[in-house]
């Protein structure tokens, strides 16, 4: 049973291997994704075999879970017409093909005259222990010794986040919407006229017409609303 | 003093005219030229008859230095002696009258006047410069002064292209003449150390034997024979005359002035100048002998074919100066002087004739279109007929006078090359004649040619033109009488001083007197038949001519085209060297030379073009681009770990 | 850590190496549209962890896995801002073909 760890070895890394040349080349970008995912839990599992759980799982749930679907999400959204997708993968095969393999040459170049230096038990960071789980062992590292990086790691994914904000978030100034504080801070003797209306009266003999109805100043001073009618409900624009 | 200020009056009245005339007016600008003129006039011959018999001292009047280089030193400096004074003298006295002349005749012309008057004044200055000059850089100076004159007022009406053109040939053809001219300068100060007239004069004897080691001739044969070839130039001798008749383009005192009296001449004063040395090159005074004679026989012979009032008289000029180039030729340079200043003024009476009759037949210039005019201009016909009995050489005029001293010493010369002079002057005198009287004939005598409305409204020129006209008349008759006996006569020694040498050698002109009886009446008895035939062809038999020209056509077409001199050239010379120009202009200017930097900027810009091409904007390729970068650098590392 | 034994580094290093190799192609290869890139990106950073982590497996070393999580960090921080891009390109010229982004064209 020792050959066990080989051989799900070779399985994972075969299929990682193979999804990830479908990712490069599948035809249909949703397929690519899709290959993408299976990729991951491959190399999840390749992880697992080394011993790093904890990674392994993490690996799962947010590459997986949140990174690979929001590729999903953008390859839905973006109207990709599928017939137009041209390969060009002929243009540069060739040469592409040589560079990668010589890359890959010099790779295993590099490996195959490696050799660790003697002392490298001794120059270890953080030697693994087995007493604790992988995750504990993790743990322990994270939040004491590199608990700055941790922290920048953190305002990474913060600037991250107002990035993604600032980049694709649009304004919809065309559509209305409430504001809260406009509506709170209106004082009623603007908005209310008690009138004495006799019997029989009607509006155009009191001289009453609607009061003209004006967009909210402030910061959704909407250019476009310049040449809008006073008092007519805005029909949505379309896009 | 009186020397100075009649050199340099001309250029005063130039300057002023010509710098200011454009602000100060015309008129003004014609008075202060005028005026300088006269002033000049008139101190011209005071300055002559002081030096000749006044007993004042003849010397150099050194103004300034101007070039100091090493051992070649030159100064501006006038000399003053016979040779100068005379021609001073009457250089400023024709040219004054010319200047009047033109007050009439450039009246009615199109371009403002300063210009000319400008023109004609700094040429006369620099006719003066030249003949003034103590050392042979002024006299060049003189000399390239009166060919850029010449230049500018042949093409004085630069709107027509024929004088444009006229006036560059003039130019070129000079230009051949002035490098032979500049040449033998430089060789006389690599013979002389010097080119001052006196210290060369003085150190004649030292290097007689010397030989030329390219030639192999003596040095004094080369100097002589390259000074000769600038005056072939300057003073249309045969080979380079091609410009003289077509310089009648410009305007006719123009063509009085500098083609008849004072630039054609300064070749003949170049070798009366420097007639020391041609002493001592007797075989370059012979080539000159046999030039002049063939000049003037062969300029006469195309003179009795042409219809060009104005070019009859021009290939008159040509064949003058070749004329006193055979006096030159026998070492007879005082009798080539004498025939200068005489023909300064009949050529130019006959020149102010045209341009009297030209300017009343409203620009008219081809004699067949004229006749009978003797009634209309009585002032110009008289004063025509003096000029042509002057020219053809009937006693007593001074034409006359000039033309029989010349054919004696060229017959008492006693060599060959004299006696080839001898009979071309004979030749040359029957066929003036011929020529001469024909034009008078055919543009005063007979029926008026022109139309009826034309004729009745011919008049005689203003008096502004006919009182020079009658000042050169009277010239022309007595200038031989008075000059000869100081010129040529017994006192010549007396007049000349030691400006003009007999060489031991030459007995031409101590055998001017024992010439037998008949070669010396032969000259005058070709005049009269030259003027028997005249009227034997034009009045008796007026079909003649026509039927001459008929019978020996191929003769007759080769004397009415100019020998084919104008064909020739331009089928050697000027076809090549437009060729050349060409080549140079297409292949070595616009492909060579205008290729280099254009090559390179075209180069620049498609280097650029080419290195714009790796802004491809297409980020596969960049990212591409950095993945070989990748390899690289990891190969590198793996390489030299 | 057993596993790792038993397989041997080198197997680890060699398909990290194939897998930096099939993301590489995957970026200047495809023709189709930017978002291969993008993916292709996430398979090198992969292919990194897994070196990390094989390396920390061998060494025994903890390090290598802590740093491995810092590269999961900042590859969903960089996915997320890239893909945001993207939609707004896509926003703007239409097209996500490689090809039509050209507006850098020289």
């Amino acid at each position: 049973m020792a050959i066990f760890p080989t051989i799900c070895f070779y399985v994972f890394s075969v299929l990682l291997l193979a999804s990830a040349a479908m990712v490069v080349s599948a035809r249909n970008p949703v397929h690519s994704v899709l290959f993408l995912i299976v990729a991951f839990f491959n190399a999840a599992a390749l992880f697992l075999i080394a011993g790093a759980e904890f990674l392994a799982l993490i690996l799962v749930i947010v590459y997986v879970g949140a990174v690979a679907v929001l590729f999903l999400f953008v390859v839905m959204m973006l109207d990709v017409d599928f017939t137009q997708l041209r390969s060009g993968f002929q243009r540069y095969l060739p040469v592409g093909t040589a560079i990668g393999v010589l890359l890959l040459a010099e790779l295993v170049f590099v490996m195959a005259g490696w050799q660790f230096h003697p002392s490298v038990p001794q120059l270890r960071f953080a030697p693994a222990t087995t007493a604790v789980t992988n995750t504990v062992a993790l743990g322990r590292l994270i939040y004491t010794d590199y608990i700055l990086l941790f922290q920048a790691a953190g305002l990474v994914l913060l600037v991250a986040m107002i990035g993604a904000i600032v980049l694709t978030l649009r304004d919809r100034r065309r559509s209305r919407h409430q504001l809260i504080r406009m509506q709170t801070a209106r004082d009623p003797k603007e908005t209310l006229e008690l009138v004495e209306v006799g019997l029989g009266v009607g509006v155009k003999v009191l001289g009453i017409y609607r009061p003209e109805a004006t967009e909210p100043g402030g910061i959704d001073d909407d250019p476009l609303a310049a040449g809008q009618e006073a008092g007519v409900h805005h029909a949505p624009e379309a896009h | 003093m009186f020397f100075m200020t009649a050199v340099f009056a001309p250029l005063f009245g130039a300057m002023v005219a010509g710098l200011f005339g454009r602000w100060i007016g015309d008129r003004p600008a014609q008075a202060v030229s005028i005026i300088c003129m006269l002033l000049a006039a008139a101190c011209g011959p005071i300055a002559w008859v002081q030096l000749e018999w006044g007993g004042a001292p003849s010397g150099a009047l050194t103004l300034g230095p101007w070039i100091y280089a090493g051992t070649f030193q030159v100064d501006w400096a006038l000399r003053y002696d016979a040779l100068s004074a005379t021609m001073v003298a009457m250089v400023s006295f024709v040219s004054m009258l010319i200047h009047v002349y033109s007050i009439g005749y450039m009246a009615e012309d199109k371009f403002r006047r300063y210009r000319f008057f400008a023109y004609l004044s700094l040429f006369t200055f620099s006719m003066l410069m030249l003949v003034t000059a103590n050392n042979l850089l002024q006299l060049f100076f003189g000399w390239e002064g009166v060919g850029v004159c010449s230049y500018l007022l042949i093409g004085y009406w630069y709107d027509r292209p024929a004088a444009c053109a006229a006036a560059i040939k003039a130019m070129i053809v000079n230009r051949i003449g002035d490098l032979a001219f500049a040449l033998g300068i430089a060789l006389m100060f690599l013979t002389f150390g010097s080119i001052q007239l006196d210290a060369v004069f003085q150190a004649l004897p030292q290097h007689q034997n010397e030989i030329y080691t390219l030639f192999g001739i003596r040095v004094y044969e080369l100097i002589a024979l390259l000074l000769f070839i600038g005056a072939m130039g300057k003073s249309s001798q045969i080979i380079l005359h091609v410009w003289l008749p077509d310089a009648m383009e410009g305007p006719t005192p123009v063509s009085a002035l500098i083609h008849a009296a004072t630039m054609v001449t300064a070749g003949v004063f170049l070798m009366a100048r420097m007639g020391p040395l041609l002493n001592d090159a007797p075989d370059t005074l012979a080539f000159i002998e046999v030039i002049g004679a063939t000049t003037a026989m062969f300029a006469a012979t195309i003179g009795i074919t042409q219809f060009d009032i104005k070019r009859i008289i021009a290939y008159s000029t040509v064949s003058e100066l070749g004329f006193m180039m055979i006096g030159i030729g026998v070492g007879a340079y005082q009798t080539a002087i004498f025939l200068l200043i005489c023909h300064a003024f009949f050529k130019a009476l006959l020149f102010l004739c045209a341009g009297a009759v030209i300017t009343q037949q409203h620009e008219e210039q081809d004699i067949r279109k004229m006749g009978g005019l003797w009634r209309k201009m009585p002032i110009t016909y008289v004063t025509f007929w003096i000029a042509a009995l002057s020219l053809g050489g009937m006693w007593p005029f001074a034409g006359f006078q000039a033309h029989d001293a010349v054919t004696r010493v060229a017959y008492a010369a006693g060599t060959s090359s004299g006696f080839y002079g001898y009979i071309a002057g004979v030749v040359a005198t029957y066929l003036t004649c011929v020529y001469i009287f024909r034009e008078l004939y055919l543009v005063f005598h007979g029926t008026p040619r022109m139309t009826a409305e034309k004729f009745a409204h011919s008049h005689e020129a203003p008096s502004v033109m006919t009182g020079p006209l009658a000042v050169l008349a009277v010239g022309a008759t007595v200038a031989g009488f008075l000059l000869a006996p100081s010129f040529v006569g017994a006192g010549w020694q007396a007049y000349w001083g030691d400006t003009i040498q007999i060489a031991a050698w030459n007995h031409a002109f101590a055998g001017m007197e024992d010439v037998p009886a008949l070669a010396a009446w032969l000259p005058l008895i070709a005049t009269v038949v030259g003027l028997a035939t005249v009227y034997v062809c034009y009045v008796v038999a007026p079909l003649t001519p026509a039927w001459l020209a008929t019978t020996f056509r191929p003769i007759y077409l080769f004397f009415l085209n100019k020998w084919y001199f104008d064909e020739l050239y331009d089928f050697l010379f000027v076809r090549p060297a437009f060729r050349i120009a060409h080549l140079l202009w297409q292949t070595g200017d616009a492909t060579l030379i205008d290729g280099v930097p254009n090559g390179l900027a075209e180069l620049a810009v498609d280097g650029a073009k080419g290195a714009v091409r790796i802004q491809t904007g297409s980020i596969a390729v960049y990212a591409f681009t950095m993945l070989i970068g990748l390899v690289v650098l990891v190969g590198v590392f793996l390489i030299w770990r | 850590m057993a596993g790792l034994q038993q397989v041997g580094l080198g197997h680890y290093l060699v398909v990290s190496a194939i897998l930096l190799v099939l993301g590489v192609f995957g970026i200047f290869l495809n023709r189709k549209n930017v978002i291969i890139i993008l993916m292709s990106i996430e398979l090198i950073l992969l292919s990194v962890n897994l070196n990390l982590v094989a390396f920390s497996a061998s060494l025994g070393d903890m390090v290598g896995q802590v740093f491995a999580m810092f590269v999961l960090t900042v590859a969903a921080a960089e996915a997320s801002i890239g893909l945001a891009i993207l939609v707004v390109y896509f926003r703007n010229r239409g097209s996500i073909q490689v090809e039509d982004v050209n507006l850098m064209k020289g």
